[in-house]
């Protein structure tokens, strides 16, 4: 078994204090001991944000990438070596507003990853400009009058995408985000959490106790059918007195690194090439 | 007897052109002659007027003639767009019986190509089949090699299709043999027939190169005159075990590139200048974090959308500069199919040694002509993993640093999974582990670090051809597709008695300035042949060598440049 230990990095953590990025990298240290990963088949991607400081603080693999392109470069890796565990992570600006495309593409094509959105419906690392998922008339640096588009909806669009496996976390509810993330990796498909993160900092709205009064668990709920689609769709739409937290919509369909790995004959980073066996491809041009 | 025969199709698009000059160049490819294919186009999927020109020599070729000996016209358009352009004993084909055009030079042929097709191929878009049968039989040629090339190539659309071109092409021929007994315009005597030689464009080279290099993974967006590339490694995919993506866009396609290459497999992307525009951020990621990319950019006439399906050598300065920030790289520019597979293959080699991005620059003359190539030597293609390294070679698996100084500046890099070891790969500023840092220290260190693959890169470079070795007075500096134009404007100057030679360059950066200086005589006049307006290699040359360029020869209307264009500015100046 791995233990907490294994996970230790010794890159000094560069949040605020109190942010609530710590309990989602608590919480993800503890899916993966739970799970019994090795740090070595893990490979996190992230793009550019305070979320995508994340693996920096876990002992694994991590592909610290550009900011809005964690889903391609994950993509590739998960199809070069489908052995191994791969985990993308970032924020509300890295995935909804820079990376938007890349979402959208990324449930579509159904890959087996799992995707972690720290969602704190503001802008940490420039310091405070409005995001995607910020409020209407949320006040910001770059919203000074307030925020006038409605939020996007990112569980909704990902219902749309024909996502295999939606759901939201709350960075206060630790325990209950383990159980997500863990469920997340083991799901064979596109997995994707959106989780709710207070930002102590630029975001004095939807502070911890904010979500604290809102939330609850789509588990002690015994009738959500996350098999039901337009149930899904609703409980997606929840967002006001009351915030569902818990698996949304969950549904299994091929995923890409299988239908692709299908038709090689082992991963492709164990591939020997040997180019004295290519001599056939010249023919058809003869 | 020197055989050089230039045979423009020209029609609209939509009649099949591409598929006549495919089929007659593989015909003339499989008689032993060497062939050259180039496609002039419009962006339009029906109408308009396109051309494809299939030049015939009895040595290697590798550029356009201006001047036509055949003219085979599909639409009644084409007679007065192209006989301009057709030599003063050329032979047209044309349908007298759709045009009010009249001549009663022996040499021009009507023949009722749309009448002939609706009545044996039962369809007017058989037209292509039918003016190819006549044109055999004005060569000269034997029916059945065409017969069994329509086989092949209409293969895939069944039987009845493959029936009808049949048809169409016989009653073609006949219809020739019938009309015009006892007349002779041949120009290619037939020759013995065999299936040794290959040939194929620009793209496909490129394509096979890689894959003959071990590719294992591609990812890309279509954009002309690069899709080529990813429909001939989409083909393939399956028999070579590559995973093929095609992504959203070209920013997710490198970024992919580089997640596939980070996990330890040979990846590539292709696009044109517009792409490659997108993929600019991502390439100093590759840089940044010391993962090997290769991509392919096929030029094409910019900015913005330009001509999508022309050619045009601008975008050098863009891919040697596109990016913020220093980084190395290194590009390649091949300068006809054979160099396409061989640099692509090089391409592999150099990003892997050097843990970085490299480009094969080509353009829409080098990626959509067809070569005849003799052979490609599999033994030639070694593949250079680079500093690669696995459990048994790291010393201590807990502290493995990826970004450990070197002095090449190349650290031994594991893949993630494959060793007990973990790593962070990083776009931040990293230390030696990879984790971000502000340290000025470690930033010097780090941007020395990267910047001294130049100097290893430098040495990778092959010298440029310089063709003939006996100096002379007159020096053509060109590089990439220019090849074939700048070498056979060499041979028409030296032959009119103006001493000249090719310096032309393959292997643009980083720029290698020692290797030709002994090569050249220090006073001959340099003449830069670009497809650019701004004569960007010239600039980059003198530059570097300290050589004044005393005239630069530029064309940027999108078309490529023939032979008798360079020699006749050449004249203009000296």
């Amino acid at each position: 078994m791995t233990q907490l230990e294994d996970f230790k990095s010794n890159d000094p953590i560069a949040w605020c204090p109190g942010c609530g990025n710590f309990s989602i990298l608590k919480a993800l240290k503890q899916a993966f001991v739970e799970l019994d990963k090795q740090p070595s088949e893990i490979v996190i991607v992230s793009g550019i944000g305070q979320a995508p400081k994340t693996p920096h603080y876990i002992r694994c693999n991590t592909f610290n990438g550009l900011h809005g392109r964690t889903l391609p470069v994950a993509t590739g890796i998960k199809l070069a070596n489908h052995e191994l565990t791969v985990l993308a992570e970032g924020g509300d600006g890295d995935g909804y507003a820079e990376g938007g495309n890349h979402f959208i593409h990324a449930m579509r094509r159904n890959i087996d990853i799992t995707y972690l959105v720290h969602n704190n419906q503001v802008y940490g690392l420039t310091k405070g400009q409005t995001s995607p998922t910020s409020g209407l008339g949320f006040v910001t640096k770059t919203a000074p009058s307030g925020t006038i588009s409605p939020p996007l909806n990112p569980l909704l669009l990902a219902i749309a995408a024909n996502c295999s496996f939606v759901a939201r976390g709350f960075a206060g509810e630790v325990e209950h985000l383990t159980g997500l993330i863990k469920t997340a990796i083991q799901h064979k498909g596109f997995a994707y959490i959106d989780i709710l993160q207070p930002c102590v900092s630029f975001n004095r709205v939807n502070t911890f106790q904010w979500y604290s009064d809102r939330i609850y668990s789509l588990s002690d709920e015994t009738d959500h059918d996350a098999g039901d689609i337009s149930i899904a769709f609703k409980k997606a739409q929840e967002w006001g007195k009351r915030i569902p937290v818990g698996i949304i919509f969950r549904k299994q369909r091929p995923t890409l690194d299988e239908q692709q790995s299908a038709t090689v004959r082992e991963s492709l980073v164990e591939q020997k090439i040997d180019p004295s066996l290519f001599g056939n491809i010249f023919e058809s041009f003869k | 007897m020197d055989v050089d025969v230039t045979i423009r199709i020209a029609g609209q698009a939509g009649q099949g052109i591409q598929s006549i000059s495919a089929i007659m160049g593989k015909i003339f490819t499989r008689h032993g002659y060497y062939v050259f294919v180039n496609q002039d186009a419009e962006s339009r999927i029906r109408g308009g007027h396109n051309f494809d020109q299939v030049r015939i020599k009895d040595q290697p070729v590798y550029a356009i003639r201006d001047k036509l000996d055949y003219l085979l016209c599909l639409d009644e358009n084409t007679i007065e767009r192209d006989l301009p352009y057709l030599d003063q004993d050329g032979v047209m084909i044309y349908d007298g019986t759709k045009s009010e055009f009249k001549s009663d030079n022996p040499n021009f042929f009507s023949i009722p190509l749309e009448q002939i097709a609706l009545e044996h191929g039962k369809s007017k878009i058989m037209l292509n089949s039918v003016a190819t049968g006549a044109a055999f039989a004005l060569l000269g040629f034997d029916l059945q090699p065409l017969l069994d090339r329509l086989a092949e190539e209409f293969s895939a659309k069944g039987i009845d299709v493959v029936d009808r071109n049949k048809i169409s092409a016989t009653a073609g021929y006949h219809h020739v043999q019938e009309n015009f007994k006892g007349i002779s315009v041949a120009k290619i005597p037939p020759a013995s027939f065999s299936k040794k030689k290959m040939l194929l464009n620009g793209s496909q080279a490129m394509a096979l190169g890689a894959i003959c290099a071990g590719l294992k993974f591609y990812s890309g967006y279509p954009m002309s005159p690069a899709t080529p590339i990813m429909e001939f490694i989409a083909s393939q995919a399956n028999e070579y075990d590559i995973i093929f993506e095609q992504a959203e866009d070209e920013i997710a396609a490198i970024n992919m590139v580089i997640g596939a290459s980070f996990a330890g497999a040979r990846a590539m992307t292709a696009t044109s200048g517009g792409g490659f525009s997108l993929m600019a951020e991502a390439l100093g990621l590759a840089a940044m974090t010391e993962t090997p990319a290769v991509i392919a950019v096929a030029q094409r006439p910019g900015p913005a959308t330009g001509l999508p399906t022309r050619t045009e050598q601008g975008d050098l300065n863009s891919v040697i500069h596109a990016s913020h920030g220093e980084f190395p790289r290194a590009v390649l520019a091949p300068g006809h199919a054979e160099q396409s597979f061989y640099l692509m293959a090089k391409a592999f080699n150099l990003a892997d040694r050097y843990q970085t991005p490299v480009i094969l620059l080509g353009d829409q003359h080098l990626n959509d002509s067809y070569f005849t190539v003799d052979n490609f030597e599999l033994g030639s293609i070694s593949i250079d993993r680079g500093d690669l390294v696995f459990d048994d070679q790291i010393p201590s698996l807990k502290d493995y640093r990826r970004y450990a100084w070197q002095e090449s500046g190349i650290s031994p890099r594991i893949l993630p999974g494959r060793s007990k070891a973990v790593l962070y790969a990083d776009s931040d500023e990293h230390t030696e582990e990879g984790h971000i840092t502000e340290s000025s220290d470690v930033r010097q260190s780090m941007v020395r670090k990267r910047m001294r693959k130049l100097d290893g890169l430098r040495q990778e470079m092959s010298a440029p051809i310089v063709y003939p070795a006996k100096k002379s007075d007159v020096v053509l500096l060109s590089w990439g597709s220019l090849y074939g134009a700048s070498k056979e404007a060499v041979e028409l100057l030296n032959r009119n008695g103006i001493s000249t030679q090719m310096m032309h360059f393959s292997e643009i950066f980083p720029f290698t300035a020692a290797s030709f200086a002994n090569k050249i005589k220090k006073k001959s006049k340099i003449f830069a042949v670009e497809n650019n307006y701004e004569g960007q290699f010239a600039e980059i040359f003198t530059r570097e060598t300290g050589l004044a360029v005393f005239h630069k020869i530029l064309k940027y209307d999108g078309r490529p440049f023939s032979p008798q264009e360079i020699v006749h500015q050449v004249n203009e100046r000296i």
